[in-house]
């Protein structure tokens, strides 16, 4: 597997490395943990004239919360970083059921979280969590920083809101009303396969009402599905099963699925409601044990 | 005194293996890791469509990238008459594409450049017009008279047939399912599979100009069969060729046939005077080379109501690719699919078979087994599960009434094979015992209340390994027996080389263990080497797990002609006749006075420097051997799921293997072989999938789309073992490399199909998905992997 030439920058800043890729007119490509951009440059599906390796930027690998409960991802924190944290596990149940779903092993200790939401992919499992979160990601260009929300980030199949000049540097999630709540259900063929369908849900509750769900879907259609709207008709309700009944049967609507060889559109769509059905069950049973 | 054998390495020793030494420090030699100074690289350009007639090809730009130093066509081979070459089932194959192109990635030019970057520029610069034909993606279509011929190159070719073949007694058969009281039936597909070894094919053509001898190092399971096959096609004098196989990272059959790329790498070298090396990325690898499988397996059961099986009628349609490149013994078209139902007593049977060609990538490689065992296995063990359940017996009891019982041994097979050993019974008691088979309704009735649906499926098989005898097996003419040479140096220590190439089975550790046994020195004091044509003796390879039956055979008499030579020095060295000599381990000895003998190092030494008069000095040898009959290893698989109905989503909750391959050289070595036969066969049966599309494109043709299980989603395996010594083997080792690629798949299967049982679903194909087996159970109905037929 041999690519085709390329340039190749390591900068030691943002604005470095913005400056580099602001001259090179939209020819170069950022790399992060290269797990999705170097198989393709490899199988030669890109072939940028220059990359410029963001790996040596300080300053872009934390996972903190601010005061006001706004979670904040670096855009050097690996998969594996996202796996480990104690604090994703206490408090961000849709993150941390994600985190361990994602590639496999050996890909984790590499990938991004922000690269992943970056590379826009359908399967791709964190795009969908950032939906489903309502999280924004925050661009820094030649004329500083802008804030891009989730919900138009991501255009089409691997094309976001991202000029050519600006690096993602953070992923923003914002805190939940009441205590945040969620899960991620992937169904894959094998450990690292990209999800045949998945479901990240995501509910801010108070007692045993649902301030706001959210909820979004990879796998099952031409680019990560923003069910948000579907799975709305949980807002100010509580999980009694025909409420979870609804909002498993509005958020399967809201799948786009195709036939092909991992399974009909219908089985498709039936697994989304079988994990939404799961993720929102599971969540009213720890409701009840909790009261 | 005796040498106490575990302690030397010998027989039943788990020795670690020796060659893991450099492999896990990254010093293994592959091809990829050799360097020839002024070597150049290829990269070849392949056919993005599947049946298409070439209209031109302009290479033009492709000569003008800097560093460019050959570009070939079709037209390059011709001028050679090289175009074309034979394949090992006595088709042709086309080298580079000069007609038409018959699969999609079919070799259709070349770059050699000097570097692998540059080769690889260039190649995207050639421009190949192409004229579109329908392709033919599967044997039903290639049956329409109306589909095109895909093999017009052939003369006397009118359709897309490949053979017709055919064994058995039909007439007794007849009469048999005429008799019976019950006829149960199933019908299969076994999908086309891909070996995936690690390494991909490869070769550094190396042709000196002034010595005329041409090197190659190469990616081959059987080097010295390559050696023939360019003697006879490059028209250069054998002994002018050198086939090097270095270390190889896996074969699993793919590296048994002569893949274009070796042939276009040994022109260019010839024609450019450099060194030339190719190596073939994964995608490449994945969707040129041989493939295994893509049967459709049907046939029936003639049945007694007590469960007694009176006759089998089998019939296969295979799909061979464009080019029928099978390399199975010339007189058995479909393989050993005729080993089919070799462990049950079955008195009549019989068996016919198609060969169709279609536009995809050569099959028929026998991935893992010994020549199309697996198949004829996975049919056998899923039509006694259909049996079974359609008699209403319990699946162990109608193994039980129709397995061969030790007393029958030696045993002629319907189709005439002689299987001479086993213990079959004990085999499956053993892993029923295992599983918890007697309380196994009590826990399927406990899960249904929990909402989950278990399964258990058993797999019972026994398989012929170890071709030949050459009376019967040759592969292009040249007979089926293996070798081994031995010279043991002045200070006891030996080189022992054999026909054989490892590949991964461990040949470097286990062969030295045989020679431990048979003379008592030290396994780590003896150096094994494969591979090497110049060096190496005439052998056929490895693969169809024939090394220990064969050449390991061939190690064993060796050591024993050098310990009759040793026995005639020590009578020399202690003075007495040579009938007054005793054989220990490690020393002969007087008789009758067993502290007076000499080591095997000392007569080692005295072979250098002391015969006796009249005495060839040294001590070396080498043997030949050719087998009586194939070994008959036993195996009994059982496998218990658990199926989450509201997705199909299957889990293996305990998986029990009892192998029987006789008496064991390496323990550590075939639990190994074992698990990772198994773990292929858990891949087979769960995710692989390499499919087409009506226009021929190969869907799955990655690494992320067709599946290779790892250790996280690979369930664990107990494993159990029951030794029958095979009764003609000098050292009664029987086969081990393929029983659980094998036996394996039907385990899982039957398993998941017995979970569905309730739903009157008799079969789902592989792979079983989660959508199949959700669509199963939803429907009642069958879940074909079949392509839908066409209607003529
Ligand atoms: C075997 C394997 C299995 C995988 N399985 C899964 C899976 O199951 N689910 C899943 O979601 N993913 C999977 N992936 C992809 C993996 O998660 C990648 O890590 C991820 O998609 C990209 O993150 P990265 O940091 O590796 O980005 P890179 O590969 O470095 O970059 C990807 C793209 O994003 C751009 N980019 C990256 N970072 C930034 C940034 N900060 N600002 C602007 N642009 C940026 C790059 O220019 C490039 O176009 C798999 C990958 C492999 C190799």
């Amino acid at each position: 597997m041999y690519p085709s030439r390329f340039e190749y920058d390591a900068p030691k800043t943002l604005e470095e490395a913005i400056a580099i890729l602001d001259r090179s007119g939209g020819e170069a490509k950022v790399l992060a943990g290269g797990q999705s951009l170097v198989p393709m440059l490899k199988l030669r599906f890109a072939s940028p004239e220059r990359i410029v390796d963001i790996n040596g930027i300080p300053g872009l690998n934390h996972v903190r919360v601010d005061a006001d409960g706004t979670l904040r991802i670096g855009a050097l924190v690996r998969h594996e970083d996202m796996e480990n944290s104690a604090l994703l596990e206490k408090s961000y149940p849709t993150l941390a059921g994600a985190a361990s779903l994602v590639a496999d092993p050996i890909v984790r200790t590499r990938g991004t979280f922000v690269g992943s939401v970056c590379h826009a992919d359908p399967q791709g499992d964190w795009a969908a969590t950032m939906i489903a979160l309502g999280g924004r990601i925050v661009a820094q260009g030649p004329n500083g920083r802008r804030e891009i929300d989730m919900r138009s980030f991501v255009l089409g199949p691997f094309v976001t809101a991202l000029a050519f000049n600006e690096i993602a540097v953070e992923a923003v999630i914002p805190g939940a009303k009441g205590t945040a709540r969620g899960g991620y259900l992937k169904l894959e063929r094998r450990v690292g396969d990209f999800a045949t369908a998945s479901v990240a849900v995501y509910l801010d509750m108070s007692g045993a009402t649902v301030n706001r769900a959210g909820c979004a879907l990879a796998g099952v259609g031409g680019r990560t599905i923003d069910a948000n709207d579907a799975i709305s008709v949980l807002n100010g309700k509580q999980l009694t099963d025909e409420n979870i009944a609804a909002a498993a049967e509005a958020v399967a609507d809201a799948a786009d699925p195709r036939t092909d060889h991992r399974g009909s559109a219908d089985y498709k769509r039936h697994i989304v409601k079988t994990f939404v059905t799961r993720i929102l069950t599971g969540i009213a049973r720890t409701e009840q044990k909790a009261a | 005194m005796a040498l106490d054998e575990l302690k030397i390495g010998g027989m039943g020793a788990s020795r670690r293996r020796v060659e893991d030494n450099r492999f896990i420090r990254g010093k293994g030699q592959y091809v990829d890791d050799i360097v020839l100074p002024g070597m150049l690289h290829m990269e070849i350009l392949r056919s993005p469509v599947a049946h298409a007639r070439i209209k031109s090809i302009d290479t033009s730009a492709a000569w003008e990238v800097p560093g460019v130093r050959l570009v070939m066509t079709g037209d390059t081979m011709a001028a050679r008459n090289l175009a074309w070459m034979p394949t090992l089932s006595y088709d042709t194959q086309a080298v580079l594409a000069t007609d038409k192109v018959r699969f999609q990635g079919q070799e259709v030019a070349a770059v050699i450049a000097d570097d692998p970057y540059i080769a690889k520029d260039a190649a995207s610069k050639i421009i190949v017009e192409y004229e579109q034909l329908p392709a033919i993606v599967n044997p039903m279509q290639a049956q329409d008279p109306n589909s095109p011929l895909i093999r017009d190159d052939k003369e006397n070719q009118t359709n897309n047939k490949v053979f017709d073949w055919e064994i058995g007694d039909k007439s007794a058969t007849d009469r048999a399912f005429a008799d019976a009281d019950v006829v149960s039936k199933i019908q299969l597909h076994y999908p086309r599979s891909h070996p995936s070894p690690m390494e991909t094919c490869g070769s550094i053509a190396d042709f000196d100009r002034a010595t005329g001898k041409l090197t190659v190092y190469m990616t081959s399971q059987a080097p010295h069969i390559v050696r023939a096959a360019v003697a006879m096609v490059a028209e250069l004098p054998e002994h002018m060729i050198r086939i090097v196989s270095p270390d190889l990272g896996g074969g699993f059959g793919n590296k048994v046939p002569i893949y274009p790329g070796y042939v276009i790498s040994i022109l260019a070298s010839i024609l450019t005077e450099h060194p030339v090396k190719w190596v073939e990325d994964k995608s490449s690898n994945l969707i040129s080379t041989g493939f295994g499988r893509d049967v459709y397996l049907q046939g029936e059961l003639a049945l007694r109501k007590d469960g007694k099986i009176l006759g089998m009628r089998m019939h296969t349609v295979s799909d061979h690719g464009a080019f029928f490149a099978d390399a199975q013994p010339t007189k058995f078209k479909i393989g050993l699919m005729h080993s089919t139902f070799a462990c049950y007593d079955v008195p009549a049977a019989h068996l016919t078979s198609e060969g169709w060609y279609t536009n995809k990538a050569p099959g028929g490689v026998a991935y893992r087994c010994s020549f199309r065992v697996t198949e004829a296995m996975f049919f056998q063990e899923r039509m006694i599960h259909a049996a079974a359940d359609d008699l209403g017996m319990d699946q162990a009891e109608f193994r039980r009434v129709n397995l061969v019982k030790d007393d029958m041994f030696p045993y002629r097979t319907a189709f005439g094979f002689l299987t001479d050993s086993g213990q079959y019974q004990k085999c499956l008691d053993l892993g029923l015992e295992a599983i918890g088979y007697s309380t196994f309704a009590q826990e399927q009735e406990e899960a249904r209340k929990r909402g989950k649906l278990l399964g258990l499926g058993i797999s019972t098989m026994t398989e012929p390994l170890g071709a030949g005898n050459s009376r019967e097996y040759d592969i292009i003419g040249i007979k089926m027996f293996d070798s081994a040479e031995l010279r043991v140096h002045m200070t006891g220590k030996a080189i022992l080389r054999t026909g054989a190439k490892t590949q991964g089975q461990g040949h470097e550790t286990t062969w030295a263990q045989i020679v431990a046994h048979e003379l008592g020195i030290p396994a780590d004091d003896i150096v094994v080497e494969e591979g090497d044509t110049d060096t190496a003796p005439f052998g056929m390879g490895t693969y169809a797990s024939r090394s220990t039956p064969v050449a390991g055979a061939a190690v064993a008499m060796v050591a024993r002609k050098i310990r009759a030579k040793a026995r005639k020095i020590a009578a020399h060295l202690l003075e007495v006749s040579e009938e007054d000599i005793e054989w220990e381990l490690g020393r002969f000895y007087v008789r009758g006075n067993q502290e007076r003998g000499v080591t095997i190092q000392d007569c080692a030494l005295a072979a250098y420097s002391n015969v006796p008069d009249g005495m060839e000095p040294g001590l070396e040898n080498n043997a030949y051997y050719d087998p009586p009959n194939l070994t008959w290893p036993f195996a009994a698989y059982i496998c218990k799921v658990e199926i989450d109905p509201e997705t199909g989503v299957w889990d293996v909750l305990q998986f029990v293997a009892v192998d029987d391959c006789g008496v064991r050289i390496n323990p550590l070595i075939v639990e190994g072989q074992i698990m990772g036969g198994l773990t292929e066969a858990y891949a087979m049966a769960s995710m692989q999938y390499i499919t087409f599309d009506e226009e021929g494109n190969c869907i799955g043709s990655n690494y992320m789309d067709y599946l290779l299980p790892t250790a996280w989603e690979t369930p664990g395996f107990e494993l159990y073992e029951v030794v029958t010594p095979c009764p003609h083997h000098p050292i009664g080792a029987k086969g081990i490399g393929e029983c659980a690629t094998v036996g394996g798949p039907a385990a899982f299967v039957n398993a998941v199909m017995n979970a569905l049982k309730h739903t009157g679903v008799r079969n789902v194909d592989m792979p079983l998905m989660p959508n199949r087996v959700y669509e199963a159970l939803q429907t009642g109905k069958d879940v074909s992997g079949m392509p839908p037929v066409k209607a003529g």
